[in-house]
């Protein structure tokens, strides 16, 4: 805790946000699907990121599942497992509705793949989660409130 | 460079269970450093997975997915001895390539 050595890691810090913006600037590769994504992660809200995804009003399903802890402690570590029960499912995607950045992950369900994927999220407050799915060009969702008690997103 | 992925994948009844752990910082360039300046984000932003060469998932990523992700899918149809691969890009162009066989 010397006061040399945070002014270092400080100046370093700096040094590699340029570095990371430069790189940024140059971007990575990604193909026509990814851009498109890309456009709604950038979404400030659920209906700009629905919009972004094309999937402007979804109708609410059953067959949508959420599997969620009612209650996470750390919001920095949030399990939300979704299940669709629908068929043709082509796509599966995570909003979360008070994110900074709504969109969460996208996932494609290619030929061999059970419409049925799990991950851990950060959460900011707690918040409603909406799980989108594509099925069939149709779009299709469900809803679930998750309550945080320790936000994952500020420091 | 990256940390190598744990990958588990099992068989039961024709449908494989596979997990993945891979090791990434996630940084959701929300935080600040104590100078008060944005932590600009560091995120895994595609993540693909192959079953003896056939795409079977494709997963597109934002900040909003936690450090050290962890990622669990289904898939149909693979029997013990079949080759999982995973990869992912990050947004700074970093990648990572894994493979392990179906248990």
């Amino acid at each position: 805790m010397n006061p040399t050595r945070r002014q270092t890691l400080q100046a370093a810090g700096g040094t590699g946000l340029m570095a990371a913006l430069a790189a940024f600037g140059l971007s990575v590769p990604v193909t026509a699907r990814a851009q498109g994504v890309a456009g709604a992660f950038q979404a400030k809200s659920v209906s700009d990121a629905l919009k972004g995804l094309g999937a402007a009003a979804p109708a609410e399903s059953k067959d949508v599942v959420i599997n969620s802890p009612d209650i996470a402690e750390n919001g920095a570590v949030v399990p939300v497992a979704i299940k669709s029960n629908i068929p043709k499912t082509e796509s599966i995607m995570l909003l979360v509705d008070k994110n900074p950045q709504p969109l969460a992950g996208a996932y494609d369900v290619l030929a061999g793949m059970e419409p049925e994927v799990s991950s851990r999220i950060k959460m900011g407050q707690s918040s409603d989660v909406i799980a989108l799915v594509k099925a069939d060009g149709k779009y299709y969702m469900a809803k679930k409130e998750i309550k945080i008690t320790l936000g994952g997103c500020g420091g | 460079m990256a940390d190598p992925m744990k990958i588990r994948a099992t068989v039961k009844d024709g449908v494989a269970d596979v997990r993945v752990l891979i090791a990434h910082e996630m940084e959701s360039g929300q935080r600040r450093d104590p100078a008060g300046k944005l932590i600009p984000a560091w995120h895994i932003t595609e993540v693909t997975a192959t079953l003896n060469g056939q795409p079977v998932m494709k997963a597109y990523w934002g900040p909003a997915i936690s450090k050290n992700p962890l990622l669990q899918f289904k898939v149909k149809g693979a029997k013990p001895g079949d080759k999982i691969v995973i990869s992912w890009v990050d947004n700074k162009g970093d990648k990572r390539s894994d493979e392990t066989t179906i248990a």
